[in-house]
């Protein structure tokens, strides 16, 4: 295999492996700029693989299967959003801290979604998922086009959300409002936006792209489900946040970052090129640190309170 | 809007408590048009709390708001913006990591659409009302790359962007440089002509400047009443604190350094990085005597928090020494620098000052925990850091519920004290005191003041730090002033006035 062809399937694999980091990474994209770190993220991608899974698994040979899919995506979307609106009732009306709050969620949405697998499914059972919609056109041209427009139309969804996203942030009021709150949650109490009912509303939409991204997981790439299907996706996506200064723009090169550096050590191991494959296991995590160490203080940028409760009437 | 012109606007019957302290107790207040009208009052009198009351950021536990005679309830801002009242809050309300702009849209909800937000119809308003009250603006600029001043500005363009007419300012002036206040005092006249305004302050001078009319608050009640121009700002003052207060004034015989040049803090040559990697300080000398107060006067921002720190090893030193009673200290640790003499008073008191979550008492023994006077073997000496701080607790005037309160949730000026207790009672050679009064009430100060002048009649060298000239001229035996990492001059205190020092803050100086 020539070492172009190397690459292009190194590519080829990659972008599709991003999606799942991308969507959840939009999603708390939202949620750290309003002022919540949901580490609960790998949880809530659990219970949305977990609850997409089933009408695809259940539907089988119904006449409804041909809707199965999309109606497991809803659902995972709205799993999700309860997840989050879970977790905005703990953190926000409550004021819990949110790191152990988002503990607490991964493991609830991770064990529930093995426990109730097991209780209702049993064993690994593939099931059909979602398939490939190459774009007419588009998808012969060469190497853009397999790279690019071969994919699922849940790839092509992620990847317009990406400018979606942004101009929610930037460019409309409810972005504007969720900066400020995640900024200086003070100043936009004084000026009669409230605070909570913003941070429950990024938070309920984080939850739903996390239940969407784990949706892909289950219908779109693994076709399956598992108890270790997320195996920490929720956990780099919320590092890559960070990475990706709170802008989508940034996030989606992290994701594309990480899953190339995994799509790599992929195909070393199938190209049997002689690399000690732990490493190669290894390279896109440790890659994820060595970047966040690297990238600079986020003086000025990002969300300042990120992490802290809002009492309005906590005198300073 | 859709609601007529405010009037009047009566409070009646306001209280309001907090778990443990009744903050508003039964207030009676009313506002006429056209008119300015000083709310005057110690840190923790309740003014703040009453104010918040009216924008509807808190709800009273008592009593009613009346506009134009009819009773009005606010359950949140976006109500008192609806009848015309702004707010101007000590701590600015503006959100760093967005552009003035976009502050500003965060309260026009007509710049709200369903999918976008019209910043245009937004800079067009701002670029309106700063022209039409003389306050110019760059809609565009970045909130934290404004200077204090600059800020303060937005906040007012912004508060008249939402309509205000009936304007509250609380403390506008606490952060302002003497020139900025001036001219803050002048627009405020000014804008009086067409808006109502209440001011909030404990600068009595600002006060008689300003207002028409002035209510005094103690303890969370009206205490007086009155027009502004018929007392004196003693007057006020005594009312205020409920006791005479005299600020007092050094004594100086313009006493040198030492016959040696040097004194006893002797800073040679210093050059220090500020956070962006500029040279803050670039080759500043001065030497303070023992028994001396050398105040530092100059605009925040020029180089004092850098020589302060570098003072106390908080910060690197490039080059050039600082010598305390001949040990040099540049380069070395804060805790060479404790174990030296050094005291210091920092510029922000909640975060560097105390660790706030910790008790009164733990905080009163925090530098000498380590030592054998509160600990033995790795245990505490609870009870002798107990009594330690019941003794300073008098001896300072510390108003705390217990020792046990937590240090972060005392008022700024128990706060001060508490650091003044644990520096001073330390016994100190030198002491460094950043803005030792910053945001304080007039009883607070004076208290202060008089700390610095015992300790400065038992020897110690004491370098104070202050943008307020009046205390820097009313304590200094000689006063430096600095200007972009430079000691300009060093004049003696009793030539000082206020004119030639405020030249001097502005980089003027004529030969």
């Amino acid at each position: 295999m020539s070492l172009g062809q190397f690459l292009l399937n190194v590519l080829i694999l990659g972008v599709p492996f991003s999606v799942a980091l991308l969507l959840a990474g939009l999603g708390e994209t939202i949620n750290q700029r309003a002022g919540v770190f949901n580490l609960g993220c790998e949880g809530i991608m659990a219970m949305g693989a977990f609850v997409a899974f089933l009408p695809p698994y259940f539907m089988a040979g119904t006449p409804l299967e041909g809707y199965a899919n999309l109606i497991g995506v809803a659902l995972a979307i709205a799993a999700g959003a309860l997840l989050g609106v879970l977790f905005a009732l703990v953190v926000v009306t409550f004021r819990a801290p949110q790191g152990i709050a988002g503990i607490g969620l991964q493991m609830l949405g991770w064990g529930a979604a093995g426990t109730l697998f097991r209780r209702y499914v049993g064993g690994v059972t593939g099931v059909q998922g979602i398939r490939a919609m190459p774009i007419p056109g588009l998808s012969n041209l060469p190497v853009i086009g397999p790279v690019l427009f071969n994919h699922n139309p849940l790839v092509y969804l992620a990847f317009l959300m990406v400018p979606a996203f942004w101009y929610l942030l930037f460019k409309t009021p409810w972005g504007l409002k969720v900066r400020s709150v995640g900024t200086y949650p003070r100043a936009a109490d004084s000026l009669g936006i409230r605070v909570s009912r913003v941070r429950y509303q990024a938070l309920a939409l984080g939850g739903a792209m996390a239940g969407l991204a784990g949706a892909y997981l289950s219908l779109a790439q693994a076709k399956m489900f598992a108890d270790d299907l997320i195996a920490g996706r929720g956990f780099i996506a919320v590092a890559l946040v960070y990475f990706g200064r709170w802008n989508p723009v940034g996030v989606m090169g992290g994701a594309l970052l990480f899953s190339l550096a995994q799509a790599l050590q992929l195909s070393i191991q199938v190209a049997g090129i002689d690399f000690p494959y732990e490493f190669a296991v290894m390279l896109p995590y440790v890659l994820v640190i060595v970047v966040l160490s690297l990238v600079r203080k986020a003086r000025m940028i990002g969300p300042s309170e990120l992490g802290k409760p809002f009492d309005r009437e906590q005198r300073i | 809007m859709g609601h007529e012109p405010i009037r009047s606007l009566e409070l009646r019957g306001i209280t309001k408590r907090f778990p443990g302290i009744l903050a508003c107790d039964r207030i009676d207040l009313s506002v006429g048009e056209h008119s300015v009208r000083a709310l005057v009052g110690e840190n923790g009198a309740g003014k703040t709390t009453l104010m918040n009351i009216l924008m509807g950021l808190y709800q009273p536990d008592e009593g009613r708001i009346l506009i134009n005679g009819s009773e009005v309830r606010f359950r949140s801002p976006n109500d008192a913006f609806d009848h015309g009242i702004g707010m101007v809050h000590q701590h600015f309300m503006l959100v760093q990591n967005l552009t003035v702009a976009e502050n500003v849209a965060l309260g026009m909800k007509s710049a709200h659409r369903p999918l976008w937000l019209d910043l245009k119809s937004v800079r067009s308003r701002i670029i309106e009302v700063s022209e039409r009250h003389e306050l110019p603006v760059n809609p565009d600029a970045l909130v934290w790359q404004l200077s204090v001043g600059e800020q303060q500005r937005v906040e007012l363009v912004k508060t008249l962007c939402l309509g205000a007419r009936f304007l509250i300012l609380d403390e506008p002036t606490s952060a302002l440089t003497p020139q900025e206040t001036d001219e803050l005092i002048a627009l405020l006249q000014k804008m009086s002509r067409e808006l109502s305004i209440v001011f909030i302050s404990h600068k009595l001078h600002e006060v008689k400047a300003l207002s028409d009319t002035v209510s005094i608050l103690r303890r969370g009640r009206i205490v007086f009443e009155g027009r502004t121009e018929d007392h004196s700002p003693a007057d006020l003052a005594a009312l205020m604190t409920g006791h005479e207060v005299e600020l007092p004034r050094v004594e100086s015989g313009g006493s040198a350094p030492a016959a040696d040049g040097r004194g006893l803090l002797s800073i040679r040559e210093l050059r220090v990085s500020g956070d962006l990697g500029n040279l803050a300080l670039d080759g500043v000398s001065l030497d303070v005597a023992p028994g001396e107060i050398v105040g530092l006067a100059g605009v925040s921002g020029n180089g004092q928090r850098e020589l302060a720190e570098a003072l106390n090893g908080l910060r690197p030193v490039v080059s050039g020494s600082i010598a305390l009673n001949g040990a040099e200290l540049a380069g070395r640790s804060a805790s060479a620098a404790i174990g030296q003499g050094m005291g210091y008073i920092p510029e922000d008191r909640n975060t560097e000052g105390i660790v706030p979550s910790f008790s009164v008492r733990e905080n009163l023994v925090l530098k000498d925990v380590g030592g054998g006077a509160w600990s033995r073997g790795g245990f505490l000496r609870l009870g002798r850091i107990a009594a330690n701080a019941a003794e300073l607790r008098d001896r300072f005037d510390i108003r705390c519920p217990s020792t046990d309160t937590a240090a972060g949730s005392l008022s700024g000026g128990n706060i001060q004290k508490v650091i003044l207790a644990r520096e001073l009672a330390r016994g100190p050679k030198a002491l460094v005191a950043v803005y030792p009064t910053r945001g304080l009430d007039m009883g607070a100060e004076e208290f202060i003041h008089k700390q610095l002048l015992a300790r400065r009649s038992e020897g110690v060298a004491i370098l104070l730090i202050s943008e307020e000239l009046e205390e820097i001229m009313n304590l200094s035996d000689r006063i430096a002033v600095i200007y972009k990492g430079r000691i300009l001059r060093i004049v003696p205190g009793r030539d000082a006035t206020k004119r030639s020092l405020g030249l001097l803050m502005a980089g003027v100086v004529d030969e």
